[in-house]
């Protein structure tokens, strides 16, 4: 006993030691801010966007959208039971998804476009196949133990889940097996995010903590700290070398992967509202966050600056998201509407 | 939760501490310049900040025209 007390005394100083030397790691390279890098960069101004279409059709909250690698189909999915495909340009729905379980929390569209996921209270993943004659249940991802918070199609045959049981997992979508899980998060994992090269994705955690991690070799390369709170919502600025974070704790943060830290904060007094959800415009340069007081607030993310808001929804934004072709951003709210603005 | 398994969740924080420091971090002015780089390279494109032009939005309604 006293030898597992001793070795569990000089683990915790070993522990102590490395973090201490990360922070003093990451301070050595602090050597300057984005605001002043971002200082020679001309504003944006005001950024008014329009709306173009409200789609109308969920009866209850919208708790996620995804749009499809088409730029044009988009599937959401509310706690009415219902997942919907819809066609944004037309503003008609496509194909009517019903749900085992309607307690839905996240849906995504594989990149074929062939089969949309959804999972949320049930602790289910379930992949369907939306391009048959009426939409088929093609797998039950059964494995997790808490909620269903994210997911993300790497291909038709690979998936990755986010979960309250504070794991994330990829999944094998031919034997429907878990093929690597992700563990070292202490909280519920809200949200990730894959990298374009799909060799690591980022997840965000009720722990206020986000990391990077090999998808391939299933370990953490690194964790980025700083939020407050929960982080709800996470994606990647699209040069790929930086991600940003949108949490309870009222802010959004863009951390940078080579420099291992955070580079600048979003948040204004006058916020304060939780991030539920966050999108990026295609340069990077905007951040659409939709938070908890019904709006959608536009940041400029070199300069931190608040440069706009999409008003309109009755209800807390829930979810938002920019298509590929960075036309639009829509937003999808608990007031059953999804809205698209550009 | 045994005391052996509370040695071993240790050992294995201290593990992943090690990976974690062993990062090659580069400078954040470094880093934040790059950046910077990236959102003016693609500005142009980026039809959120410049704008659609109006008789090509996808979103928009077209508007029905009479041919006189």
């Amino acid at each position: 006993m006293a030898s597992e007390k001793a070795e569990m005394d000089s683990l915790k100083k070993e522990c102590d030691g490395l973090r201490t030397q990360i922070e003093a790691a990451r301070k050595a390279v602090n050597d300057g801010s984005m605001s002043s890098a971002a200082g020679s960069a001309t504003d944006v101004g005001r950024v008014q966007l329009k709306l173009r279409k409200s789609l109308k059709g969920h009866l209850a909250k919208i708790y996620s959208m995804h749009w499809a690698t088409d730029s044009r189909s988009m599937v959401s999915a509310s706690q009415d039971g219902k997942l919907l495909v819809w066609d944004t340009f037309s503003g008609n729905k496509m194909v009517a998804v019903p749900l085992k379980s309607a307690w839905v929390m996240s849906v995504a569209f594989a990149p074929s476009g062939n089969l949309v996921a959804s999972g949320g209270l049930d602790n289910m993943c379930t992949v369907y196949n939306i391009k048959s004659a009426s939409p088929k249940t093609l797998r039950e991802l059964d494995a997790h133990t808490g909620y269903l918070a994210c997911c993300r199609f790497l291909s038709d045959t690979e998936i990755l889940t986010a979960s309250g049981d504070t794991t994330c997992c990829l999944w094998d979508l031919e034997t429907g097996k878990q093929k690597i899980i992700f563990t070292n998060h202490i909280g519920d994992c809200m949200s990730l995010a894959l990298s374009q090269d799909e060799r690591t994705f980022v997840s965000g955690a009720c722990d206020s903590l986000a990391k990077l991690w090999d998808l391939r070799e299933g370990t953490c390369k690194q964790t980025f700290s700083g939020h407050t709170s929960d982080i709800n919502a996470i994606n990647f600025f699209p040069s790929g070398n930086a991600f940003i974070t949108g949490s309870d704790d009222c802010s959004c943060k863009m951390y940078d992967l080579r420099s291992d830290q955070e580079v600048i904060g979003y948040q204004d007094t006058s916020l304060n509202a939780g991030v539920t959800s966050l999108a990026l415009s295609n340069s990077g340069r905007l951040i659409f966050a939709g938070y908890d007081d019904f709006n959608c607030h536009i940041w400029d993310s070199m300069k931190g600056e608040k440069v706009g808001v999409l008003s309109g929804h009755d209800n807390r934004v829930s979810c938002t998201g920019v298509p590929g072709d960075g036309m639009g951003v829509c937003t999808g709210s608990w007031d059953s509407f999804l809205k698209l603005w550009n | 939760m045994t005391s052996n398994s509370n040695l071993s969740n240790m050992r294995r924080l201290v593990e992943q501490l090690k990976l974690e420091a062993s990062v090659e971090r580069i400078k954040v002015s470094q880093a934040a310049a790059e950046l910077q780089q990236f959102c003016l390279q693609n500005a142009a494109k980026d039809a959120l900040l410049v704008g659609v032009p109006t008789g090509s939005n996808p979103f928009r309604e077209p508007r029905s025209c009479a041919v006189v």
